[in-house]
């Protein structure tokens, strides 16, 4: 994809660090990439540090060592809101749409650091998730599990970021629903957005990875593309169930 | 004929002042829910909050007195209202700066919040007093009555009179505009979603590029806004003594809770719950119920079920069998 010489669109290279100041660490020299029309997934067995390696990306702990660079740009030292206006737009795992206003206000909200007209980008997640459109004007916390995902993921594109980074927007909704959110995604990506997300359903969303990374305890474990990986007899073997 | 008579005393001693008390509890729940909705705290400063805007009010309405400004037939006080509410709203923006935001910065519980709140709420107390003194105070002028008992009596040739006093008037008037104002202003305007946002929500209001401090002072502002307002509209339709107002606190939190801590729907509905129960369980119904029922079953008492000294107490056992049954309250509130 990327040409092997450049450095890649977000980074966060060699980070070491541990929620809170003087808290463990929990990642241990993990390096993390995506490039633009890329989907990357982060994956690895409970307690792995999945989501702290991304929460890594956005800002959300201290690294002890490593730095996080954006298109070029050293942001290790920005907060997350920062980071938020120089273009990552994030998905939390829970709580991640405002359940008392409606889809339209959520996307609006969304778009809050946004001064110019935003409704053509509102066009463009309404096109995407068309469901959303009919819905447009019902609280979202009325809406069923996966119909909320959308919602997230909605929420975030409206800033039109320049790298999405999803944190288990499979989590607890149903395979049907996972399959049409996953072929979302990979529309999102086609786009030509850097896609990053955090998977339990390892299998799943090594099939559509452009580029993996399996960490256990903290540190990388193996790093490939998704059909690499799910090819590898030591990945298959530890973690994705023979 | 009897039947129109009772409607009458019905409405001229429970319906019109449970309204007008009603509207003036709503505006009240109003600034408590949207402070607990926003800042997360249970804010028992409200009611003397409430106290020193009516106290700025009172004393613009003096001086413009003196000076012979009217405002003909309607009180005065509305001219010096918004004076009242602009100077509230930099004593709430200043106890914010020099209080609240300490705390804030610590990222302290709630109930340290509720207890600081506590302090602000003495030290208002006492300004309060030390500036106007703990009497009573009228300051209301301009007509009367809308409607008088008598004009009324004549003009329908009924034995019960109808009177509806310009306060009671004026209280449900500007209720519904400043209501009106505010829902416009929370569900149509960038600022008002991005509150609602933040109550919802904290963290991912942060993330979405919502500044909270913002969001903090045009809620204070709203809320000294709301304050003063209800509490120029009580003082109006009764009088202003300071010690009422600290007592005002009690309807307030039962209306705010009631309705749903949190939900400005659930403040309005649970200021009128409040308002007609303590108004209905504290009226003689004697007068109503001799004009509906045959003279064999006249009752013998007042049937009034409660004194008027203990109209707190109803408040308080609505309170109670709302939490025990619904506990976020009528709407959907914030479970307490």
């Amino acid at each position: 994809m990327s040409a092997a010489s450049k450095e890649p669109f977000l980074i966060g290279r060699a980070m070491t660090g541990g929620y809170g100041k003087s808290g463990p660490d929990i990642l241990h020299d993990c390096t993390i990439a995506v490039d633009p029309g890329e989907i990357a997934v982060i994956v690895g067995p409970n307690g792995a540090g999945k989501s702290t390696a991304m929460k890594a990306l956005f800002g959300m702990l201290d690294l002890r060592q490593g730095s996080v660079h954006l298109d070029g740009v050293d942001i290790t030292a920005l907060s997350p809101q920062e980071r938020v206006v120089q273009g990552m737009g994030f998905v939390p795992q829970t709580h991640n749409i405002f359940t008392s206003m409606t889809v339209e206000e959520n996307l609006e909200m969304g778009a809050f650091i946004r001064r110019d007209d935003f409704s053509d980008t509102m066009a463009q997640v309404y096109d995407l998730f068309p469901i959303l459109k009919d819905k447009r004007n019902q609280p979202a916390g009325e809406l069923s599990g996966g119909q909320r995902q959308q919602v997230a993921v909605g929420r975030a594109l409206m800033t039109q970021p320049k790298v999405l980074m999803l944190d288990e927007p499979t989590a607890g909704v149903s395979p049907i629903v996972m399959d049409e959110l996953f072929d979302r995604i990979i529309e999102v990506a086609r786009t030509g957005l850097p896609v990053l997300m955090v998977e339990q359903n390892a299998r799943q969303a090594l099939e559509i990875a452009d580029k993996g990374y399996v960490l256990v305890t903290g540190a990388n474990a193996h790093t490939g593309t998704g059909q690499d990986l799910l090819a590898d007899p030591d990945v298959r073997q530890s973690f994705l169930g023979g | 004929m009897d039947f129109l008579n009772a409607i009458v005393a019905l409405s001229n001693f429970v319906l019109i002042p449970a309204i007008a008390y009603g509207s003036q509890l709503a505006l009240g729940a109003l600034g408590v829910t949207l402070i607990y909705g926003i800042l997360r705290f249970s804010n028992f400063a409200h009611g003397d909050t409430m106290a020193f805007g009516t106290m700025v009010t009172v004393l613009f309405t003096w001086l413009f007195q003196g000076w012979g400004i009217s405002f003909g037939p309607l009180p005065t006080a509305l001219l010096a209202l918004p004076i009242g509410i602009a100077i509230t709203g930099l004593l709430v923006l200043g106890t914010d700066r020099v209080v609240y935001r300490f705390y804030r910065r610590q990222k302290a519980a709630p109930v340290v919040f509720v207890i600081v709140s506590i302090g602000v709420m003495f030290i208002l107390n006492g300004l309060v007093r030390f500036i106007i003194g703990p009497e009573d105070q009228r300051f209301a002028d301009g007509a009367r009555f809308l409607i008088s008992a008598r004009d009324f009596k004549q003009w329908s040739g009924l034995n019960e009179g109808l009177a509806l006093k310009s306060s009671q008037a004026i209280t449900v008037v500007v209720a519904v505009l400043v209501v009106a104002l505010l829902f416009w202003f929370l569900n149509r305007t960038r600022t008002g979603k991005s509150m609602r946002a933040y109550s919802d929500n904290e963290d991912l209001a942060l993330l979405s590029g919502i500044d909270p401090e913002r969001v903090v002072m045009v809620t204070w502002l709203i809320v000294a806004a709301l304050a003063t307002v209800a509490g120029v509209l009580y003082g109006l339709d009764k009088s202003f003594k300071p010690f009422t107002y600290f007592q005002l606190l009690l309807p307030i939190f039962a209306s705010a809770i009631v309705g749903g801590l949190g939900n400005p729907l659930g403040a309005i509905a649970g200021g009128f719950v409040i308002a007609f129960s303590e108004v209905l369980v504290t009226y003689p119904l004697k007068k109503i119920l001799g004009y509906l029922m045959p003279d064999s079953l006249q009752p013998d008492g007042l049937v009034q079920l409660l004194s008027t000294d203990y109209k707190f107490a109803v408040s308080f056992v609505l309170l109670v069998i709302v939490l025990l049954f619904r506990p976020t309250g009528l709407f959907k509130g914030k479970s307490v």
